[in-house]
């Protein structure tokens, strides 16, 4: 039974994991041709570096995911603390409201922004698609993300930690900073983190909301995968899966110290 | 904490960016281009039910294949020791992170006419068509959200007590019986999320069909898509055909609310 | 003690989600008392000490600090300060700056507050922790870190919520004695909350005992105890047998068919009452002795005393003694006029004070270590 289990594991890891070793491998290949193994070679990635469009796409992109997430973690934050104040029906609306962008198709939060830019366009000539309308988007898809990683940390506060503050004659103001803020930190990065990673990553949302003056690497990578595609897009692949993997690493290793403190202090 | 202001940027831009672009889409699609009443774009999407039933139907199929491959997995990894469960867990998640578009990409490859697998068949003299087929399709759903079907389940399993388990052995059921009347009650609230989470995207994608399917199958996503981005493009049907998914996602929101798993499961994916 | 009064309530209501809480509640605080507010889970006790921390604000009523109002006042501007269940210590900060904080808020110089959290650390015995971090602290080393940051910022009254509830035993007695001495040597009021009837007796000066939002007794801890004035506190302060008696003159009270001569006056002659009569002041003796005789039913040692049970008349009663009777013996017992409380009939008459289903597990439900429960319901707004 347990070498049983170890194998269908084995296996179901495996299909997780060739299409991407594939890729990797392949990001290596001195060929054209996408399946003939031709020696190693880094070409691609030299010729990554001066695609001009690549890079332009990935300045948007990481203006993108930084802004994104930076406003979605101040309004995210103040959600949670708000939200985690509320009490019944208008605490369940708050949390709907959160869920919204969570279950719905990506395609339909897509076009239903887009159809909103394009109604605001028609009628007042402001917010014509571009950076602008691909930034509003992300930061409504990554808030909910923050959310849902500050409200645990605000429930495993002792609740009396905001009280014991004022007690002590903070405002309600600086007890938030100088006691509830250092306590939920950890969610905050963590969200502001996760908000990072997904802006960097989306793209069926930025596919409809980006116009032509302002696309994305995802965007960008789609148009690429329309024609024959070169071996340029493994090496990109190659990058991009290195830089999650590294932010995730770093959001693990953080949640395992966090745990760890927790115990300490139990 | 008395503060719950604090959450008005919060409200006036979520009412903003996701009600009120849901209500743009309804007055969409009950209207023509002049802004008109109609229910013109309501009689047309029935020339695409077809489309809309082979879509659920591959949705559906990718569902499925996702809870058998998922169930055992997310199972025996939360039966594992506590740092061995993190490392699987992680392990499970990382491929969503790349680049969903390149993970597909990285299917192209694979399936192609000359691709890996044909080129490994072809060692034994045999040819598969897999390509722009409804099964690539289908594969590629499955590859795709593999990781949202196990991850639900995981997480609903790991806080299973174990004791739970052995109090059923103790009473003397067998393996069979207290998988059905132990582990499958219990998981239930992580089967309905991972299901939803893996039946929405999938009914709604557009990218896995394209790629893999070739330009010949069209499944919904790929039709609004069209709609909005393609040459006839026509936003009002676009609005009402995107207006079916979203009573999809209604639907799919109250059987959650009705399981009411709290928010664990989708905190559980971004763990 | 002074007898000014520090803290006054006058005709307090709350409720929350229209579950009334406290139902026009008055109470007032002399400077330097030591005041016990002492009830089961749900009382309004804790709900009482947030009203004066300025947590919570009631539906009515009003609050005076030293004669003023201070309804509106926030809880960062009253000059109570708070120690609060499980602490709250703030666990970025070391003990140094836990205990530093309200000063650090209030501005201080670096010497007062270094000068303060010396004096301080000294006061509940943590010199040489200044550096700790609070998360590798024990729990009772934690509880002196948060009496500390209370007292730090100079109150003039202190609140206690339930502060020992989560110390083991031995602990929490020694702290008792050491909370004691603090607020003696100090001079300052403590307001204390609990729902444990031998802390409340040991520490106050005066014990409110409370339940279902009332007050039910106001008294030092020897009234409360030897003149509860219903089966309410008689049953929650020690263990009482409670029988219903009539009363038929001054000093004089019949029950079980027989008139016993009582210390009690001034009720109506003919006035039904409750008769408390504590289990430690019953005096066994032969039956022939006895002024009523009974069969023993059920006997538990527990170390200082024997609890048995006696049936009388199919009325079971609960006795401690030295002494063991084994099961089935006939023991009879002598009441003398001392050991008899009478008290006016009240709500509660009949809920309380019958041994008659006695066991165990009743003994310890009904003193639940339940204290947080409470809290739980009650911070909610």
């Amino acid at each position: 039974m347990k070498t049983l289990s170890k194998i269908y594991n084995g296996l179901i890891f495996t299909f997780l994991y060739a299409p991407i070793a594939v890729l990797i491998i392949y990001s290596f290949n001195d060929s054209k041709n996408r399946v003939q193994w031709g020696g190693f070679t880094l070409d691609w990635y030299r010729d990554l570096f001066s695609n001009e469009l690549i890079l332009e796409s990935l300045m948007v992109t990481l203006q993108i995911a930084v802004l994104a997430a930076l406003i979605s973690t101040v309004i995210g934050t103040m959600a949670a603390v708000g939200i985690f104040n509320m009490n019944g029906r208008l605490r369940r609306a708050m949390e709907s409201l959160n869920n919204i962008p969570m279950v719905n198709p990506e395609i339909v939060t897509g076009i239903s922004m887009m159809l909103m830019f394009v109604a605001i366009y028609r009628a007042t000539g402001l917010l014509q698609p571009g950076f602008a309308t691909l930034l509003i988007a992300h930061i409504t898809f990554c808030i909910p993300y923050v959310v849902l990683q500050v409200m645990p940390k605000l429930r495993q506060m002792n609740k009396h930690m905001y009280e014991a503050a004022l007690d002590l004659g903070c405002t309600p103001f600086s007890a938030f900073f100088k006691v509830v803020l250092p306590e939920i930190m950890p969610g905050v990065i963590t969200g502001a983190l996760m908000a990072f990673t997904m802006s960097l990553d989306d793209f069926v949302i930025s596919y409809f909301n980006s116009g032509s003056t302002a696309q994305n690497l995802s965007v960008t990578i789609y148009s690429m995968t329309k024609k024959p595609v070169t071996p340029e897009v493994n090496a990109l692949s190659t990058l991009m899966f290195g830089t999650v993997l590294i932010l995730l690493i770093i959001v693990n290793v953080r949640q395992v110290r966090d745990l760890k403190k927790q115990k300490e202090r139990r | 904490m008395k503060n719950r202001l604090s959450a008005a940027p919060f409200a006036v831009w979520m009412a903003i960016f996701t009600v009120v672009p849901m209500a743009i889409t309804l007055w969409f699609a009950f209207t023509d281009e002049n802004g008109a009443f109609t229910l013109q774009n309501i009689v047309e999407i029935w020339q695409y039910s077809g489309t809309y039933i082979d879509s659920i139907w591959m949705g559906a199929l990718a569902t499925v294949i996702c809870l058998v491959l998922a169930y055992p997995l997310a199972f025996s990894i939360s039966r594992k020791a506590e740092h061995v469960q993190r490392t699987m867990v992680m392990i499970v998640m990382l491929p969503m992170w790349m680049n969903f578009l390149l993970r597909t990409y990285a299917w192209m490859s694979l399936l192609e006419e000359n691709g890996l697998i044909n080129q490994f068949l072809g060692f034994f003299g045999v040819h598969w068509n897999m390509i722009n087929t409804d099964g690539a399709i289908v594969l590629g759903m499955v590859y795709n959200f593999l990781p949202f079907m196990i991850l639900p389940l995981y997480s609903v399993m790991a806080k299973m007590d174990p004791r739970v388990i052995e109090a059923a052995q103790d009473l003397g059921s067998n393996n069979w019986q207290i998988l059905r009347r132990v582990i499958l009650p219990l998981s239930a609230p992580g089967i309905v999320s991972g299901v939803t989470m893996v039946f929405v995207p999938a009914v709604s994608t557009f990218v896995i069909s394209k790629l893999l399917g070739g330009s010949k199958y069209m499944m919904i996503g790929d039709v609004i898509e069209t709609m909005f981005m393609g040459d006839g493009c026509n936003y009002n049907v676009g609005a009402a055909l995107s207006l079916v998914l979203m009573v999809l996602m209604l639907i799919c929101m109250s059987l959650m609310r009705r399981v009411d798993n709290g928010e664990d499961e989708l905190g559980g994916l971004m763990a | 003690m002074g007898e000014k009064k520090i803290i006054e309530l006058k005709n307090i209501a709350v409720s929350f989600d229209d579950e009334p809480v406290l139902k026009n509640l008055n109470l007032s605080i002399s400077d330097g008392e030591f005041v016990t507010l002492l009830g089961p889970s749900g009382c309004g006790k804790t709900t009482t000490l947030r009203i004066i921390g300025g947590f919570v604000t009631p539906d009515s009523g009003d609050v005076f600090f030293d004669g003023k109002l201070m309804n509106d006042l926030p809880a960062h501007k009253r000059t109570v300060n708070t120690i609060f269940q499980r602490y709250a210590l703030f666990p970025h900060l070391n003990v140094y700056e836990n205990v530093a904080f309200g000063m650090r808020v209030q501005k201080k110089s670096n010497d007062e507050i270094k000068e303060t959290v010396a004096r301080m650390l000294k006061l509940v015995n943590l010199v040489g922790f200044e550096k700790r971090s609070v998360a590798t602290l024990s729990g009772g080393q934690q509880q002196r870190v948060a009496i500390a940051r209370a007292l730090a910022n100079n109150p003039r009254v202190l609140l206690l919520d339930e502060p020992l509830a989560a110390l083991d035993l031995k602990l929490r007695k020694d702290m008792q004695t050491e909370l004691k001495n603090i607020q003696k040597s100090l001079g300052i009021s403590f307001i204390y909350v609990t729902h444990d009837q031998e802390e409340a007796l040991s520490m106050s000066d005066t014990v409110v005992v409370m339940d279902n939002g009332e007050i039910q007794q106001i008294g030092t801890p020897q009234d409360i105890y030897n003149e509860p004035q219903n089966a309410f506190v008689a049953d929650f302060i020690g263990e009482s047998n409670i029988l219903d008696g009539v009363m038929i003159q001054d000093y004089l009270v019949e029950f079980f068919g027989r008139q016993f001569s009582c210390l009690d006056a001034g009720f109506a002659p003919g006035e039904p009452v409750d008769v408390v009569i504590r289990p430690e002041d019953i005096d066994i003796v032969e039956p022939v002795r006895g002024t009523l005789t009974g069969k023993v039913t059920n006997v538990t040692f527990k170390g200082v005393h024997y609890e048995t049970i006696v049936d009388f008349k199919g009325f079971k009663w609960l006795i401690q003694t030295t002494d063991y009777y084994p099961v089935g013996s006939i023991i009879g017992i002598v009441l003398n006029p001392e050991d008899i409380h009478i008290m006016k009939k009240s709500a509660y008459s009949g809920m309380f004070g019958d041994y008659s289903s006695y066991s165990e597990e009743f003994d310890e439900l009904a003193d639940p270590e339940a204290g947080l429960a409470e809290d739980a319901g009650e911070g909610e707004e």
